[in-house]
C-alpha cells in the first residue's frame, strides 16, 4: 500500500461516502425541523403532552419511560404518528447514515483487493448494525 | 452588508445578552407560579393517561412548557458560535453546561449531547472528506475501535449511578480544560519513518494546503499506541456524550504524526462514526426527548455557521481562555454535584 502516489485529491471512494453523507445529512437536519414545527406547533398530537414532558426531563429516564409510557428500542415505531416520535425520522436518519456511507466501501476494497480494509468497513456495519438493533437493552437509572 | 472588525464582538455580547434575558424571564416566569396550580390544570385538561402518570411527580416549575426549547436554542445558537471561536466541538461544551444550569437529568443531556455532537460532525464531514482534510484510511481503523468501545462506554454510563457519572463527568472537563491549556499542537509533525503497522494499513496521504499551496504528505508513526489509545476515548465519548475532539486530535496529531488539518479534519469526522454508534445506545434507551434534543441539534448548528464566518476575522485567544475558564467551572460545579455537595 505504500506505492500509492498521492495527488492530494481525494480518492474516489472518499468522494462518494461524502456525497452520500452530504445528501443524508442535510435531507435528516431538515427532516428534523419539520417534524419538530408539526409537533410543538401542534398539528400532530404528540403521545405525550407538551405540558408534561418538562415535569419528567428533570427525572431519570426510567422515571420518564414509566410515567410516559415511552417504549424502548425500536418500539417507539408504533407510535410514529404521533407528534413527538415523528420526529425520531430525522434523528434516525442522522444516526443510519454512517451505516449507509458504509456500504459502497465494501465492493470498492475488495476489488483493488484490500481485503483488510473491506473486513474493516464490513465489521464497522456491523458494530453499528448492533447498537442501532437495541438487542443490548434495560438497565437503565 | 459590509461589517466592520468591532461589530463582531458586540454582535456576540449583544447574543450573550438576549440569552440572560430569556434565563430571566424563564425565571421571573418561574416564581410567578410557584403553587403548582398550572400543572393540576394541565393534567386535568389532558384526560390522557401520560397525564395522570405525570401528578406522580407533583413537581412543577411553573414554567411553560415552551420557554425551555426556546432557550436552549438561543443557549445553543451562541454556544455554537462559542464553540468554532475556541476551537472545541459543540458537545464538550453542551454537557457540561446544560447539565449544571438547565432543568435537565443528565441521561437525557448526554443523549442530546451526543446527537448535538453526532450533527455536527455529519454537516461538516463531506467538506473534510472531499478536501483530503479528513482521511478515510486513517478514519477506518480507529473508528472501528473507538465506535465498539463507545457502546461499552454508553452502556457504563446508563449502568452507573447518576452522581458516579457526574463525578467522573467533572473530572474529565477539568481535565479537558486542562489539556486545552497545555497542549501545543504540531502543525506539521516530524514523522521520519512510518511505522509497520501503520505502512500495513495505508495510513498515509497528502493534502493540498490552500494557505501555502503546497502538496502536504504525511505518514503515521507509534501507530499501535495511538489505536490503543482510542480504547479509552471510545468509552468516555459514549459515557459522557461528549464527542471526543479534544482527546482524538492530540493524539492523531502529537502521538501518530498526522499534521494538524489532518488530525482536525479525520477527528472530526471520525465523531461521526464513534457518536452514531453510542447515540443508537441513547436512542435505544429513551434518552433522546426531541422537545430538547432538536432544538440543542439546530441551535448549534446554526451557530456554527455563524462562528465560520466570525473565526475569519475574530481573535480567537480570549474566547479560547474564556472556554478553559468555563469549563473548570462546569468541570467544578459536576464535581461537586456528583460528591452530593
Amino acid at each position: 500500500m505504500s506505492d500509492i502516489i498521492h495527488t492530494g485529491k481525494a480518492s474516489p471512494e472518499q468522494v462518494t461516502y461524502a456525497n452520500m453523507l452530504f445528501y443524508g445529512c442535510w435531507g435528516g437536519l431538515g427532516l428534523m425541523a419539520v417534524t419538530y414545527l408539526l409537533y410543538v406547533f401542534g398539528i400532530i398530537t404528540p403521545h405525550i403532552p407538551l405540558s408534561q414532558v418538562p415535569l419528567m426531563w428533570s427525572e431519570p429516564v426510567g422515571t420518564y419511560l414509566q410515567l410516559g409510557k415511552v417504549p424502548t428500542g425500536w418500539g417507539w415505531s408504533v407510535l410514529i404518528l404521533k407528534g413527538d416520535f415523528i420526529n425520531f425520522l430525522g434523528i434516525v436518519l442522522l444516526a443510519g447514515m454512517t451505516i449507509v456511507c458504509y456500504i459502497p466501501l465494501i465492493p470498492v476494497f475488495l476489488k483493488r483487493k484490500e481485503f483488510v480494509f473491506a473486513a474493516l468497513a464490513l465489521a464497522e456495519i456491523i458494530v453499528l448494525l448492533f447498537a442501532a438493533s437495541g438487542i443490548v437493552g434495560g438497565g437503565a437509572h | 452588508m459590509k461589517m466592520d472588525r468591532l461589530s463582531h464582538p458586540a454582535k456576540i455580547a449583544l447574543f450573550i445578552m438576549f440569552g440572560v434575558l430569556l434565563f430571566a424571564v424563564a425565571a421571573y416566569a418561574s416564581g410567578a407560579a410557584t403553587d403548582g396550580s398550572a400543572v393540576q390544570n394541565a393534567v386535568a385538561g389532558a384526560g390522557h393517561d401520560v397525564a395522570d402518570a405525570a401528578v406522580q411527580l407533583g413537581k412543577d416549575t411553573g414554567v411553560a412548557w415552551w420557554v425551555w426549547p426556546l432557550v436552549l436554542l438561543f443557549f445553543c445558537f451562541v454556544l455554537g458560535i462559542i464553540a468554532v471561536l475556541a476551537g472545541v466541538g459543540g458537545g464538550v461544551l453542551y454537557v457540561p453546561l446544560v447539565s449544571g444550569f438547565f432543568p435537565f437529568h443528565l441521561d437525557f443531556v448526554r443523549g442530546a449531547g451526543l446527537m448535538v455532537a453526532l450533527a455536527g460532525a455529519l454537516a461538516a464531514g463531506p467538506g473534510l472528506l472531499k478536501r483530503n482534510f479528513a482521511s478515510l484510511r486513517l478514519a477506518l481503523p480507529v473508528a472501528l475501535i473507538a465506535s465498539s468501545c463507545a457502546i461499552l462506554g454508553a452502556f457504563l454510563g446508563m449502568a452507573l449511578p447518576t452522581n458516579v457519572v457526574q463525578l467522573f463527568l467533572g473530572i474529565t472537563i477539568m481535565g479537558i480544560a486542562i489539556l486545552l491549556l497545555c497542549s501545543k499542537n504540531t502543525a506539521h509533525p516530524v514523522v521520519t519513518k512510518a511505522d509497520a503497522l501503520g505502512m500495513a494499513l495505508g495510513m498515509n496521504g497528502a493534502y493540498n494546503d490552500p494557505a501555502t499551496g503546497e502538496l502536504v504528505q504525511w505518514k503515521t508513526h507509534r501507530t499501535l499506541p495511538g489505536l490503543l489509545m482510542f480504547i479509552i476515548i471510545g468509552i468516555m465519548a459514549g459515557m459522557f456524550g461528549l464527542g471526543a475532539g479534544w482527546a482524538n486530535v492530540p493524539v492523531l496529531n502529537l502521538m501518530m504524526g498526522a499534521p494538524l488539518k489532518v488530525a482536525v479534519g479525520t477527528s472530526k469526522f471520525l465523531l461521526s462514526i464513534t457518536d452514531t454508534s453510542a447515540a443508537w445506545v441513547y436512542l435505544n434507551k429513551g434518552c433522546v426527548i426531541p422537545l430538547m434534543a432538536i432544538p440543542s441539534i439546530i441551535g448549534l448548528m446554526l451557530g456554527s455557521f455563524v462562528g465560520v464566518r466570525l473565526l475569519a476575522k475574530a481573535k480567537p485567544t480570549f474566547i479560547r481562555y474564556m472556554v478553559i475558564g468555563v469549563l473548570l467551572f462546569a468541570g467544578g460545579k459536576a464535581l461537586l454535584k456528583g460528591l452530593g455537595i
